[in-house]
Protein backbone atom coordinates (compact mmCIF):
# COMPACT_ATOMS: atom_id res chain seq x y z
CA UNK A 1 0.00 0.00 0.00
CA UNK A 2 0.99 3.63 -0.07
CA UNK A 3 0.92 6.12 2.76
CA UNK A 4 0.57 9.77 1.83
CA UNK A 5 3.07 12.26 3.16
CA UNK A 6 1.68 15.74 3.63
CA UNK A 7 4.55 17.64 2.06
CA UNK A 8 6.04 18.22 -1.39
CA UNK A 9 9.34 16.63 -2.36
CA UNK A 10 10.67 20.07 -3.32
CA UNK A 11 9.54 23.59 -2.37
CA UNK A 12 7.54 24.65 -5.44
CA UNK A 13 7.28 28.38 -6.09
CA UNK A 14 5.87 30.39 -8.96
CA UNK A 15 6.20 34.17 -9.13
CA UNK A 16 3.18 35.17 -11.18
CA UNK A 17 -0.30 34.19 -12.27
CA UNK A 18 0.42 32.61 -15.67
CA UNK A 19 -2.26 30.41 -17.28
CA UNK A 20 -0.16 30.20 -20.45
CA UNK A 21 2.59 28.26 -18.66
CA UNK A 22 -0.01 26.19 -16.81
CA UNK A 23 -1.29 25.02 -20.18
CA UNK A 24 2.20 24.02 -21.31
CA UNK A 25 2.88 22.23 -18.02
CA UNK A 26 -0.07 19.94 -18.75
CA UNK A 27 2.35 18.14 -21.07
CA UNK A 28 4.13 16.80 -17.98
CA UNK A 29 0.86 16.17 -16.14
CA UNK A 30 -1.18 14.13 -18.62
CA UNK A 31 1.18 13.89 -21.61
CA UNK A 32 2.84 10.83 -23.12
CA UNK A 33 6.16 11.38 -21.35
CA UNK A 34 4.67 13.05 -18.30
CA UNK A 35 4.80 12.12 -14.65
CA UNK A 36 1.49 10.22 -14.62
CA UNK A 37 2.68 8.02 -17.47
CA UNK A 38 6.00 7.49 -15.70
CA UNK A 39 4.50 6.50 -12.36
CA UNK A 40 1.96 4.12 -13.86
CA UNK A 41 4.48 2.63 -16.30
CA UNK A 42 7.05 1.65 -13.66
CA UNK A 43 4.62 0.55 -10.99
CA UNK A 44 2.89 -1.65 -13.54
CA UNK A 45 6.06 -3.15 -15.01
CA UNK A 46 7.42 -4.07 -11.58
CA UNK A 47 5.17 -7.14 -11.23
CA UNK A 48 6.95 -9.09 -13.94
CA UNK A 49 10.47 -7.62 -13.94
CA UNK A 50 13.24 -9.83 -12.45
CA UNK A 51 13.43 -9.62 -8.66
CA UNK A 52 16.80 -7.89 -8.68
CA UNK A 53 15.31 -4.69 -10.11
CA UNK A 54 11.76 -4.71 -8.70
CA UNK A 55 12.82 -2.43 -5.85
CA UNK A 56 14.17 0.16 -8.26
CA UNK A 57 10.99 0.28 -10.36
CA UNK A 58 8.91 0.41 -7.20
CA UNK A 59 10.88 3.31 -5.77
CA UNK A 60 11.25 5.38 -8.92
CA UNK A 61 7.54 4.84 -9.64
CA UNK A 62 6.75 6.13 -6.19
CA UNK A 63 8.99 9.18 -6.62
CA UNK A 64 7.17 9.94 -9.89
CA UNK A 65 3.96 10.46 -7.93
CA UNK A 66 5.80 13.08 -5.88
CA UNK A 67 6.75 14.75 -9.16
CA UNK A 68 3.17 14.55 -10.41
CA UNK A 69 2.14 16.39 -7.27
CA UNK A 70 4.80 19.06 -7.92
CA UNK A 71 3.52 19.62 -11.47
CA UNK A 72 -0.04 19.75 -10.17
CA UNK A 73 1.04 22.31 -7.60
CA UNK A 74 2.64 24.45 -10.32
CA UNK A 75 -0.49 24.31 -12.50
CA UNK A 76 -2.69 25.00 -9.50
CA UNK A 77 -0.67 28.03 -8.42
CA UNK A 78 -0.27 29.41 -11.96
CA UNK A 79 -4.05 29.42 -12.53
CA UNK A 80 -5.37 29.97 -9.01
CA UNK A 81 -7.55 33.09 -8.99
CA UNK A 82 -6.98 33.67 -12.72
CA UNK A 83 -10.05 35.36 -14.19
CA UNK A 84 -12.05 33.83 -17.03
CA UNK A 85 -10.67 36.59 -19.27
CA UNK A 86 -7.10 35.64 -18.36
CA UNK A 87 -7.79 31.95 -18.90
CA UNK A 88 -9.35 32.68 -22.28
CA UNK A 89 -6.70 35.15 -23.44
CA UNK A 90 -3.90 32.78 -22.54
CA UNK A 91 -5.15 29.73 -24.40
CA UNK A 92 -7.19 28.02 -21.70
CA UNK A 93 -10.66 29.00 -22.96
CA UNK A 94 -11.46 25.51 -24.27
CA UNK A 95 -10.02 24.04 -21.11
CA UNK A 96 -12.10 26.32 -18.93
CA UNK A 97 -15.42 25.41 -20.53
CA UNK A 98 -14.77 21.76 -19.78
CA UNK A 99 -12.96 21.97 -16.43
CA UNK A 100 -13.15 25.45 -14.89
CA UNK A 101 -9.95 25.63 -12.79
CA UNK A 102 -9.89 21.89 -12.12
CA UNK A 103 -6.90 19.79 -13.11
CA UNK A 104 -7.40 17.26 -15.87
CA UNK A 105 -5.11 14.56 -17.23
CA UNK A 106 -4.49 15.87 -20.71
CA UNK A 107 -1.43 17.10 -22.58
CA UNK A 108 -0.68 20.69 -23.56
CA UNK A 109 -2.66 20.27 -26.80
CA UNK A 110 -5.74 18.98 -24.97
CA UNK A 111 -5.40 15.27 -25.76
CA UNK A 112 -6.60 13.21 -22.78
CA UNK A 113 -4.19 10.78 -21.15
CA UNK A 114 -4.33 7.25 -22.49
CA UNK A 115 -2.83 3.94 -21.42
CA UNK A 116 -1.49 3.65 -24.97
CA UNK A 117 1.32 5.96 -23.78
CA UNK A 118 2.81 3.23 -21.60
CA UNK A 119 3.95 -0.27 -22.37
CA UNK A 120 4.55 -3.43 -20.39
CA UNK A 121 6.14 -5.87 -22.79
CA UNK A 122 7.14 -8.43 -20.22
CA UNK A 123 10.64 -8.58 -21.68
CA UNK A 124 12.83 -6.93 -19.04
CA UNK A 125 15.29 -5.40 -21.49
CA UNK A 126 12.50 -4.01 -23.68
CA UNK A 127 10.74 -2.58 -20.63
CA UNK A 128 13.88 -0.99 -19.18
CA UNK A 129 14.84 0.51 -22.54
CA UNK A 130 11.40 2.05 -22.74
CA UNK A 131 11.92 3.46 -19.25
CA UNK A 132 15.28 4.95 -20.18
CA UNK A 133 13.77 6.52 -23.30
CA UNK A 134 10.87 7.88 -21.24
CA UNK A 135 13.27 9.56 -18.82
CA UNK A 136 15.25 11.17 -21.63
CA UNK A 137 12.06 12.38 -23.34
CA UNK A 138 10.83 13.82 -20.07
CA UNK A 139 14.21 15.52 -19.58
CA UNK A 140 13.87 17.10 -23.03
CA UNK A 141 10.31 18.22 -22.26
CA UNK A 142 11.54 19.92 -19.09
CA UNK A 143 14.20 21.70 -21.13
CA UNK A 144 11.64 23.08 -23.56
CA UNK A 145 9.37 24.06 -20.66
CA UNK A 146 12.24 25.92 -18.97
CA UNK A 147 12.84 27.65 -22.32
CA UNK A 148 9.23 28.87 -22.43
CA UNK A 149 9.29 30.94 -19.22
CA UNK A 150 11.22 33.81 -17.66
CA UNK A 151 9.81 33.02 -14.20
CA UNK A 152 12.94 32.02 -12.28
CA UNK A 153 10.95 30.46 -9.45
CA UNK A 154 9.10 28.22 -11.88
CA UNK A 155 12.36 27.48 -13.71
CA UNK A 156 13.86 26.41 -10.40
CA UNK A 157 11.29 23.68 -9.78
CA UNK A 158 11.50 22.53 -13.40
CA UNK A 159 15.30 22.31 -13.19
CA UNK A 160 14.96 20.07 -10.15
CA UNK A 161 12.59 17.79 -12.07
CA UNK A 162 14.91 17.75 -15.09
CA UNK A 163 17.80 16.62 -12.89
CA UNK A 164 15.68 13.82 -11.43
CA UNK A 165 15.10 12.46 -14.95
CA UNK A 166 18.87 12.23 -15.33
CA UNK A 167 19.29 10.26 -12.11
CA UNK A 168 16.41 7.94 -12.98
CA UNK A 169 17.83 7.32 -16.43
CA UNK A 170 21.18 6.38 -14.86
CA UNK A 171 19.50 3.98 -12.43
CA UNK A 172 17.55 2.27 -15.23
CA UNK A 173 20.74 1.87 -17.22
CA UNK A 174 22.38 0.37 -14.14
CA UNK A 175 19.42 -2.01 -13.93
CA UNK A 176 20.15 -3.16 -17.49
CA UNK A 177 23.77 -3.79 -16.47
CA UNK A 178 22.59 -5.78 -13.46
CA UNK A 179 20.38 -7.95 -15.68
CA UNK A 180 23.25 -8.49 -18.15
CA UNK A 181 25.43 -9.86 -15.36
CA UNK A 182 24.92 -13.61 -15.30
CA UNK A 183 27.24 -14.54 -12.52
CA UNK A 184 24.26 -14.17 -10.32
CA UNK A 185 22.96 -16.76 -8.02
CA UNK A 186 20.85 -19.78 -8.37
CA UNK A 187 17.64 -18.05 -7.44
CA UNK A 188 15.87 -21.24 -8.52
CA UNK A 189 16.31 -24.42 -6.53
CA UNK B 1 38.22 13.78 -17.70
CA UNK B 2 35.35 16.19 -17.65
CA UNK B 3 32.73 15.78 -20.33
CA UNK B 4 30.81 18.60 -22.01
CA UNK B 5 27.28 19.29 -20.74
CA UNK B 6 26.38 20.49 -24.20
CA UNK B 7 27.59 19.67 -27.69
CA UNK B 8 27.44 22.10 -30.59
CA UNK B 9 26.82 21.32 -34.23
CA UNK B 10 26.67 23.43 -37.35
CA UNK B 11 23.73 22.69 -39.64
CA UNK B 12 23.83 23.19 -43.39
CA UNK B 13 22.44 26.62 -44.21
CA UNK B 14 20.23 26.54 -47.31
CA UNK B 15 19.83 29.63 -49.48
CA UNK B 16 16.02 29.41 -49.49
CA UNK B 17 15.27 29.30 -45.73
CA UNK B 18 13.14 32.30 -44.67
CA UNK B 19 13.99 32.38 -40.93
CA UNK B 20 17.35 33.99 -40.15
CA UNK B 21 19.70 31.00 -39.90
CA UNK B 22 20.94 29.76 -36.56
CA UNK B 23 24.44 28.71 -37.51
CA UNK B 24 25.29 26.90 -34.29
CA UNK B 25 22.90 24.42 -32.67
CA UNK B 26 23.41 22.62 -29.37
CA UNK B 27 22.03 19.65 -27.50
CA UNK B 28 22.34 18.54 -23.89
CA UNK B 29 24.79 15.80 -22.94
CA UNK B 30 24.22 15.38 -19.19
CA UNK B 31 26.89 13.60 -17.13
CA UNK B 32 25.00 10.31 -16.74
CA UNK B 33 25.68 9.63 -20.43
CA UNK B 34 29.34 9.20 -19.51
CA UNK B 35 28.73 7.05 -16.44
CA UNK B 36 27.49 3.56 -17.34
CA UNK B 37 27.41 2.49 -13.67
CA UNK B 38 27.86 4.94 -10.82
CA UNK B 39 31.10 4.28 -8.89
CA UNK B 40 31.06 4.10 -5.08
CA UNK B 41 32.04 6.98 -2.81
CA UNK B 42 31.51 9.92 -5.15
CA UNK B 43 31.77 13.28 -3.34
CA UNK B 44 28.40 14.53 -2.08
CA UNK B 45 26.55 17.82 -1.73
CA UNK B 46 25.31 18.88 1.70
CA UNK B 47 21.63 17.92 2.18
CA UNK B 48 20.42 21.43 1.36
CA UNK B 49 22.61 21.75 -1.72
CA UNK B 50 21.56 18.26 -2.82
CA UNK B 51 17.91 19.33 -2.69
CA UNK B 52 18.65 22.55 -4.56
CA UNK B 53 20.61 20.73 -7.29
CA UNK B 54 18.22 17.80 -7.60
CA UNK B 55 20.98 15.27 -6.95
CA UNK B 56 23.25 14.20 -4.10
CA UNK B 57 26.34 14.02 -6.32
CA UNK B 58 28.03 17.01 -7.98
CA UNK B 59 29.39 14.65 -10.64
CA UNK B 60 25.81 14.05 -11.83
CA UNK B 61 24.62 17.63 -11.70
CA UNK B 62 23.55 19.05 -15.03
CA UNK B 63 22.82 22.78 -15.27
CA UNK B 64 20.31 24.03 -17.82
CA UNK B 65 19.55 27.65 -18.63
CA UNK B 66 16.35 28.96 -20.19
CA UNK B 67 16.55 30.12 -23.80
CA UNK B 68 13.73 32.58 -23.13
CA UNK B 69 14.58 36.14 -24.16
CA UNK B 70 17.90 35.14 -25.67
CA UNK B 71 16.87 35.11 -29.32
CA UNK B 72 16.92 31.31 -29.35
CA UNK C 1 -15.86 27.95 8.09
CA UNK C 2 -13.01 28.74 10.40
CA UNK C 3 -10.30 31.07 9.23
CA UNK C 4 -7.00 29.39 8.36
CA UNK C 5 -4.47 29.52 11.15
CA UNK C 6 -1.59 31.57 9.95
CA UNK C 7 0.72 30.07 12.53
CA UNK C 8 1.12 27.31 9.99
CA UNK C 9 2.80 29.54 7.46
CA UNK C 10 5.22 31.38 9.74
CA UNK C 11 8.84 31.68 8.53
CA UNK C 12 9.91 28.84 10.81
CA UNK C 13 7.42 26.56 9.08
CA UNK C 14 9.14 27.03 5.73
CA UNK C 15 12.57 26.74 7.28
CA UNK C 16 11.82 23.47 9.07
CA UNK C 17 9.93 22.10 6.08
CA UNK C 18 12.88 22.74 3.80
CA UNK C 19 15.26 21.09 6.26
CA UNK C 20 13.05 18.02 6.24
CA UNK C 21 12.76 18.11 2.45
CA UNK C 22 16.55 18.24 2.22
CA UNK C 23 17.09 15.28 4.55
CA UNK C 24 14.35 13.28 2.87
CA UNK C 25 15.81 14.07 -0.51
CA UNK C 26 19.21 12.65 0.45
CA UNK C 27 17.40 9.55 1.69
CA UNK C 28 15.59 9.18 -1.65
CA UNK C 29 18.89 9.51 -3.51
CA UNK C 30 20.63 6.98 -1.27
CA UNK C 31 17.65 4.65 -1.53
CA UNK C 32 17.68 4.61 -5.34
CA UNK C 33 21.48 4.28 -5.32
CA UNK C 34 21.30 1.31 -2.95
CA UNK C 35 18.67 -0.33 -5.15
CA UNK C 36 21.42 -0.79 -7.73
CA UNK C 37 24.39 -0.92 -5.27
CA UNK C 38 23.06 -3.19 -2.50
CA UNK C 39 26.55 -4.10 -1.24
CA UNK C 40 27.75 -0.58 -0.49
CA UNK C 41 28.12 -0.74 3.29
CA UNK C 42 29.15 2.90 3.62
CA UNK C 43 25.98 4.13 1.90
CA UNK C 44 23.87 1.84 4.06
CA UNK C 45 25.49 3.32 7.16
CA UNK C 46 24.85 6.84 5.89
CA UNK C 47 21.27 5.88 5.10
CA UNK C 48 20.71 4.55 8.61
CA UNK C 49 22.25 7.59 10.30
CA UNK C 50 20.14 9.97 8.21
CA UNK C 51 17.03 7.88 8.86
CA UNK C 52 17.48 8.45 12.59
CA UNK C 53 18.08 12.16 12.05
CA UNK C 54 15.02 12.37 9.81
CA UNK C 55 12.83 10.63 12.36
CA UNK C 56 13.78 13.17 15.02
CA UNK C 57 13.25 16.16 12.75
CA UNK C 58 9.90 14.83 11.54
CA UNK C 59 8.74 14.34 15.13
CA UNK C 60 9.70 17.90 15.95
CA UNK C 61 7.93 19.21 12.84
CA UNK C 62 4.78 17.25 13.59
CA UNK C 63 4.63 18.52 17.17
CA UNK C 64 4.55 22.07 15.78
CA UNK C 65 2.55 21.73 12.59
CA UNK C 66 0.55 18.53 12.75
CA UNK C 67 0.89 15.08 11.22
CA UNK C 68 2.91 14.40 8.09
CA UNK C 69 1.41 10.95 7.60
CA UNK C 70 -1.97 9.40 8.25
CA UNK C 71 -3.22 5.83 8.76
CA UNK C 72 -1.54 5.49 12.12
CA UNK C 73 1.91 6.85 11.35
CA UNK C 74 1.43 9.95 13.52
CA UNK C 75 -0.57 10.91 16.60
CA UNK C 76 -3.40 13.43 16.51
CA UNK C 77 -4.52 16.14 18.89
CA UNK C 78 -8.20 17.08 19.26
CA UNK C 79 -9.94 17.82 16.94
CA UNK C 80 -8.71 15.45 14.22
CA UNK C 81 -5.64 17.15 12.77
CA UNK C 82 -4.97 15.17 9.62
CA UNK C 83 -7.65 16.75 7.44
CA UNK C 84 -6.83 20.30 8.47
CA UNK C 85 -5.48 22.74 5.90
CA UNK C 86 -3.07 23.60 4.55
CA UNK C 87 -2.30 20.86 2.06
CA UNK C 88 1.09 20.80 0.37
CA UNK C 89 -0.03 22.56 -2.81
CA UNK C 90 -1.57 25.40 -0.80
CA UNK C 91 1.43 26.67 1.17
Amino acid sequence: MWVYEKKLQYPVRVSKCDPRMAKYLLEQYGGADGELSAALRYLNQRYTIPDKVIGLLNDIGTEEFAHLEMIATMIYKLTKDATVEQMDAQGLGEYYVAHDHALFYQNAAGVPWTAAYIQAKGDPIADLYEDIAAEEKARATYQWLIDMTDDVDLQDGLKFLREREIIHSLRFREAVEILKDERDKKTFF
Amino acid sequence: MSHPQEIAWYPFIGPCDPCPPITCKTYSTPPHLFMPFQPLNLPQFSPRDALMHGTLWPALYSPYESKWGKGR
Amino acid sequence: MSTPENTVCDPQYYELLEKLQALDFVLVELNLFLDTHPDDLQSIQQFNILTRERTQLAEHFQRLYGPLQNFGRAYSKFPWQWSESPWPWQV
